[in-house]
């Protein structure tokens, strides 16, 4: 750890700080249906859309209806995305000529896309035409990410409104959502990296002469496999720079290329590097301010914040330390920080990022359920990628995604102040609300959707050499905690891989298709009925026994409660896991 | 009220409670009953198939069944002591019960037939709507309504209280309860209830559980705690395969084991003996509750209003000083005003007099003065006094004297109005006295505070809790003893409407309102709040409508049941949040023993140093049952309640049972590993 990583840490985290507000304001303007500076440009836009789509803008929904309504719309998007990979060869901009994708990997890429998890069992620029690209994965970019704001939004309004039926438009704040907050913020973000050199063309891959051709050895284990000399080189391309700014700001993490944000052309420079990090927490953190500003309480939107960035600070040092520490079996290696390297543990990483920023941009990632990785998670120390698995098994709350992770958060904040209303000896109460018995199962029925579907399809695949340890490159813990990864991310919508899993197979395919699924609806479900049912509730004004969620103890407590949750659900599985894992490396062996 | 806690306190180990609660324990096993508590089903479904288990493994001779009986057995003790903890609670619900049980002594009634004529019949036999004559000396047999005649009551057997009190027809003090005894005269009572549906049967049933209901916060809790066990046996469920994978297969003993541990088995099993718990503590304090989500209801209360009349001040008003106008001196009023009040027999009169010999130095003096005439009060000259030796000495209301010195043609000095006004402002009612037609000065009578009652509403001000006095006075008085009594708010010239009006604005503002109330007026109020508390003294309508019944009808109780009420969900939050923090010890001490062949390196967690894999799982899971029953008296007092603000009272049960709940497993888990080792257990 140096001076020069802490202070790239302050910068960071000072400046998620100060977009903070200026975000969380901005967008509580654009929900609350205030003026805006867009408004000029936007609104004529808006009303257009509602004209063609025969949306009435007034008319507000209630729980079940603003629910039918995403699902109607997610399940319309999956067969659309579905279709459109599945036939991209017959579709135009395909100058490589790409074939269909096969039907396992369309559903879990459109399962994946329209969950905004954008996990990839596929290499982009092999697979996916230009079309495809644009047209299937980055529209849905787009709206999985306006859907979750419009769903967190939907929530807070849940928590704001008093004896109200309804809870909001999911058309209208859908629409907004991309028009007013993903648009113009992407729009810039996309200028920004091609000033940085993002490439953004649609034009066939070049080839390049080798300026030293390389010469590939034949496999050894496999007879057929023969030594070859490479002269040439393909270079992938095309417009990039476009899908770059949304799968960040949206926390998709859907790379353009198989190497996603470690690739030169989507992530060439440490400042392009620092503006992908601050894009991707930006809006989940912006909407701890929406939170606080909707609900008339801007001090327990920070109170929020704070948890948030207590539980970020935590895994962030961890991180931060084992892979700057380096690897104790490489012993003889000069792993040390200096002028000329950054030292630590440089394995899967970057040189142009080094230690300290891969270790921000691995607890970024995670942490905000985005999935773009700028360097290896599965080359990490074990405790490195504890941190990373942790963060997703905390349930995608530490920012989370842009929408889920605020609301996602707001279900560990029902449960707080239940347990902290029972210690105050009050019925407890959320903003007035007492939370009874169904907000409690509710919430409860959310929570447990994560863990059923990590530990259930993990379980199953362990035991299964057909199908499940045969993907593994690495086994013994680190096999184990490869396997954990993949249902982890897929069930927080987050999408990183730990690499190591081949998971381009029918079984994980559509085993995580399905946990990427379950990980988004059947937590949506419960948390809208929550938001609905709340909406419903007289408020009861607060008083000195009422316990209040705006302090440091409410901080301690939320973060408290996310923690504890998660550690114990996960304990075990972790233990076997990267904690073994570690304290074997330490006994010198390595997977 | 101190006195009944100490009459009717039953010590936490009571031997005969202690006896039938083991019982009730293992009658409590039938799985119908146990899957009501899903935590405690868990625990019982796993014992039951460790029991299974160890019978194989002695058929089949596999060694290694000392651990395995010894884990199963403890799995039993655990549900168990769930069992005995809620059986412990009934059964002292069904000791306060017989207490009050007891009141009913098996009695004879003198039944009124409809010719007057009087028909001796057990009291059992007396149906709802039947007359009886009930005499001096003898008990009442049933509830009801006096409807002829005035007796004063010896209800000493259901209050705890010697003095007796009067019950007389029509008004608010009609209804007598069965099993109380009249002392004097002969009244006529309409029998309100049939045999075993009086008020106090029913609850009587309510107390000993049999209707027990769970209360809307203990659904949420059980639906919470639920939750978590579903968690857990995920983890527990899946770890098998994990541990497969790991190439270290666990015995389904462990991974029960396991699961009882993780499972919140500590709040789950003392959950309902908390609940009734804080029925039983309502009635240590005489309060009878006609459900647990009353008890609940109270810890929620917002907005308390009080009579001012008997509950905020002690009902009468009271001379509190002399003030003399325009030549008098003090003493010379103070003498006057005595000598005037000498033959008044009000509390008013009598707290003149005590005032002008305590505070003022006046010599007592006989009633019974030579020569003198008493004036009596009369409603047309709405003045008293007393004549003796030539001195006319008058007291009364301002305008009525007034009236006597402008007819003796003494003007009234205009210091007189002043001090008369500023009097009536402060809230008092001021009293003048004149002698010889010259006006002496004022007595400033006083409603008097209850002491100590500034503090209690200080101390429900820092609870949350807004104080509402609503009183029959004017609003200048009102809002002088409000302030003096330290009220947040007041209801002046309430009548029954007005009160009704203000729990519904109360109420739509999202408040929650407590009240006390007797009157039969008071009903529609009392069954409006959401916690109404009918004194037993009041009206069989005002019990009805009540949500509690107050036996002491000390109005001040309300207070008390609002700490009793908070104390039952603090309970439950406290014991919550000790059962999860226990969770971190136990995977310290399971986790690192059920892997210690496969991955020796994991020792680095056993942070307790536990012996053996097996004296750690045998200790977490021995620890796990124990601190059940080492829980048992906190579930059943009742954490203690402090007013304090929320923040800090959060903070220090954090610190309490998170922090202690964190810390003291580690110990008692390394203990109970050395005396198993000790003993060569494991």
């Amino acid at each position: 750890m140096t001076t020069n990583g802490w202070i790239q840490i302050l910068v960071f985290l000072g400046l998620l700080l100060a977009v903070t507000k200026p975000l969380g304001v901005y967008m509580s303007n654009v929900f609350e249906r205030r003026r805006t500076i867009l408004d000029p440009v936007l609104r004529p836009v808006e009303r257009t859309i509602y004209r063609i789509a025969g949306v009435d803008e007034t008319r507000e929904m209630r729980w079940t209806e603003y629910a039918g309504a995403l699902i109607g719309f997610s399940f319309v998007s999956i067969a659309g995305v579905y279709a459109v990979l599945r036939l991209q060869y017959w579709f135009p901009l395909n100058p490589q000529q790409l074939p269909g994708v096969a039907s396992d990997l369309a559903f879990n890429t459109a399962a994946s896309f329209v969950t905004n998890t954008n996990w990839q069992s596929y290499a982009g620029e092999s697979t996916m035409s230009y079309f495809s690209q644009m047209v299937a994965l980055t529209v849905q970019n787009f709206v999985s990410g306006a859907v979750g704001i419009a769903l967190a939004i939907a929530f807070v309004r849940g928590i704001a409104r008093k004896e109200s039926e309804t809870i909001g438009n999911f058309w209208v704040d859908t629409t907004r959502a991309t028009l007013w907050v993903l648009l113009p913020i992407c729009l810039a973000g996309a200028l920004f990296f091609v000033s940085q050199g993002v490439v953004q063309n649609l034009r066939p891959y070049d080839t390049a002469t080798l300026v030293e051709p390389e010469s590939i050895a034949a496999n050894p284990d496999d007879p057929d496999s023969q030594g070859k000399t490479l002269e040439t080189q393909t270079i992938a391309q095309g417009p990039v720079a476009s899908q770059e700014a949304i799968k960040l700001l949206g926390t998709n993490g859907g790379g353009f290329f198989n190497a996603n944000s470690a690739h030169p052309f989507e992530n060439p420079t440490p400042l392009a590097n620092l503006f992908s990090m601050l894009a991707i927490l930006a809006i989940a953190s912006g909407l701890t301010c929406t939170l606080g500003r909707m609900t008339g309480s801007p001090r327990h939107g920070w109170a929020v914040w704070a948890a948030m960035l207590a539980l970020f600070a935590v895994g962030l040092t961890a991180m931060y330390w084992a892979e700057s520490s380096g690897n104790p079996l490489l012993g003889g290696t000069d792993q040390a920080a200096s002028a000329f390297q950054s030292g630590g543990n440089m394995e899967g990483k970057e040189v142009r990022f080094g230690t300290t920023a891969s270790s921000i941009f691995g607890v970024t990632t995670t942490a905000a359920s985005c999935g773009a990785v700028n360097g290896m998670h599965g080359s990490m120390t074990p405790i490195g990628g504890l941190v990373a698995l942790a963060n997703m098994m905390l349930g995608e709350v530490v920012f989370g995604g842009v929408g889920a992770g605020l609301y996602g958060m707001l279900l560990f904040v029902v449960l707080t102040v239940f347990i902290a209303g029972l210690m105050v000896g009050r019925t407890p109460e959320y903003m007035g609300k007492k939370i009874e018995a169904f907000d409690v199962k509710m919430a409860m029925l959310a929570i447990l959707v994560s863990p059923l579907a990590i530990l259930v399809f993990s379980a199953v695949a362990v035991l299964s050499d057909d199908f499940g340890t045969s993907s593994l490159l690495n086994h013994g813990p680190h096999g184990l905690t490869e396997i954990l990864y993949a249902y982890t991310s897929s069930a927080g919508n987050n999408g990183s891989a730990f690499a190591g899993l081949s998971a381009n197979t029918p079984w994980y395919n559509t085993t995580l298709g399905v946990t990427m699924l379950l990980g988004r609806f059947f937590l949506i479900v419960p948390m809208l009925a929550l938001a609905g049912n709340l909406a419903g509730k007289k408020a009861v004004p607060a008083s000195a026994g009422t316990f209040p969620v705006t302090t440091p103890l409410f901080t301690t407590l939320l973060a408290s409660v996310v923690v504890i949750v998660g550690a114990l659900t996960f304990f075990p599985a972790l233990g076997l896991g990267p904690i073994v894992e570690h304290l074997l490396m330490l006994a010198g062996e390595t997977f | 009220m101190a006195k009944h806690e100490t009459t009717k306190r039953i010590s936490i180990w009571d031997p005969s409670i202690v006896r039938t609660a083991a019982i009730g324990a293992l009658l409590k096993l039938n799985p119908s009953t146990m899957w009501k508590n899903p935590v405690m089903f868990v625990v019982e479904a796993g014992s039951v198939l460790t029991t299974f288990l160890c019978l194989r493994d002695a058929i089949a001779g596999t060694p290694g069944l000392g651990f395995s009986v010894q884990i199963t057995a403890w799995l039993w003790f655990t549900v168990l002591f769930a069992n005995f903890a809620e059986a412990m609670a009934e059964g002292r619900g069904k000791a306060q019960a017989e207490t009050l049980r007891r009141a009913k002594v098996e009695t004879l009634a003198n039944r009124m037939r409809s010719d007057e004529s009087i028909d001796v019949v057990p009291a059992t036999m007396l149906r709802k709507g039947d007359r009886v004559v009930v005499s001096a000396g003898e008990f009442i047999p049933g509830d009801g309504e006096i409807v002829e005649g005035i007796a004063s009551v010896d209800e000493s057997a259901i209050t705890g209280e010697s003095a007796p009190v009067i019950r007389e027809a029509g008004g608010d003090r009609s209804a007598v309860t069965g099993g109380t005894r009249v002392l004097s005269d002969r009244i006529v009572i309409v029998i309100s209830s049939n045999p075993g549906e009086t008020f106090i049967d029913r609850m009587i049933a309510l107390v000993e559980g049999a209707e027990r209901q769970k209360t809307p916060n203990e659904i949420a809790l059980t639906i919470l705690l639920s939750g978590l066990t579903i968690v857990f046996l995920l983890a527990v469920v899946t770890l098998q395969p994990f541990a497969v994978y790991s190439g270290a297969p666990q015995s389904t003993f462990v991974l029960v084991s396991l699961l009882v541990c993780l499972i919140p088995t500590t709040i789950g099993g003392l959950l309902s003996a908390i609940g009734i718990a804080g029925m039983d503590r309502l009635i240590q304090h005489n309060v009878l509750a006609t459900s647990g989500r009353a008890v609940e209801a109270a810890g929620d209360v917002n907005t308390l209003l009080l009579d001012k009349t008997g509950t905020i001040t002690l009902g009468n008003r009271q001379a509190a000083e002399f003030l003399p106008v325009g030549g008098a001196t003090e003493h010379w009023l103070a003498d006057a005003a005595e000598l005037s009040s000498l033959a008044d027999e009000t509390p008013e009169g009598k707290s003149i007099v005590a005032l002008a010999r305590r505070r003022y130095g006046v010599a007592p003096r006989d009633t019974a003065l030579a020569g003198s005439t008493v004036v009596p009060f009369t409603a047309q000259t709405r003045m008293s006094g007393i004549d003796l030796n030539g001195r006319v000495i008058r007291k009364g209301a301002v305008d009525a004297i007034e009236r006597l010195t402008s007819a003796n043609e003494h003007r009234p000095p205009a210091e007189l109005r002043e001090t008369v006004e500023r009097i009536a402002r402060s809230g008092g009612t001021p009293l003048v006295v004149a002698e010889n037609g010259t006006a002496l000065g004022v007595i400033h009578l006083k409603d008097v505070v209850k002491g100590g009652m500034r503090e209690r509403f200080d101390q429900l001000r820092a609870m949350g809790i807004r104080t509402v006095m609503v009183t029959g006075d004017n609003p200048l008085t009102a809002a002088a003893i409000a302030a003096e009594a330290g009220v947040d708010d007041f209801l002046a010239e309430a009548t029954p409407e007005d009160k009704m009006q203000f729990i519904k604005s109360e109420q739509a503002g999202g408040r929650l309102v407590a009240m006390t109330g007797d009157g039969t007026n008071d009903a529609p109020a009392l069954a409006q709040a959401d916690v109404g508390v009918a004194m037993n003294t009041g009206t069989q309508a005002a019990k009805e409508a009540g949500n509690m019944v107050d036996l002491d009808s000390d109005p001040t109780k309300l207070i008390e049941v609002v700490e009793i009420g908070k104390q039952l969900l603090m309970t439950r939050g406290a014991l919550t949040t000790f059962s999860i923090s226990n969770d971190v010890a136990k995977y310290f001490a399971i986790i690192p023993a059920m892997f210690a062949v496969a991955f020796p390196v994991l020792d680095a967690l056993n942070v307790m140093r536990l012996a053996t894999p097996q004296s750690a799982i045998l200790s977490a899971v021995i620890f796990n049952a124990l601190v059940i029953v080492a829980l048992i008296p906190l579930a059943l007092r009742g954490v203690r309640y402090r007013p304090m603000s929320a923040e800090a009272m959060l903070r220090r049960s954090l610190l309490v049972y998170g922090a202690g709940g964190l810390v003291v497993p580690f110990i008692g888990i390394k203990l109970i590993d050395l005396a198993i080792v000790f003993f060569g257990l494991a």
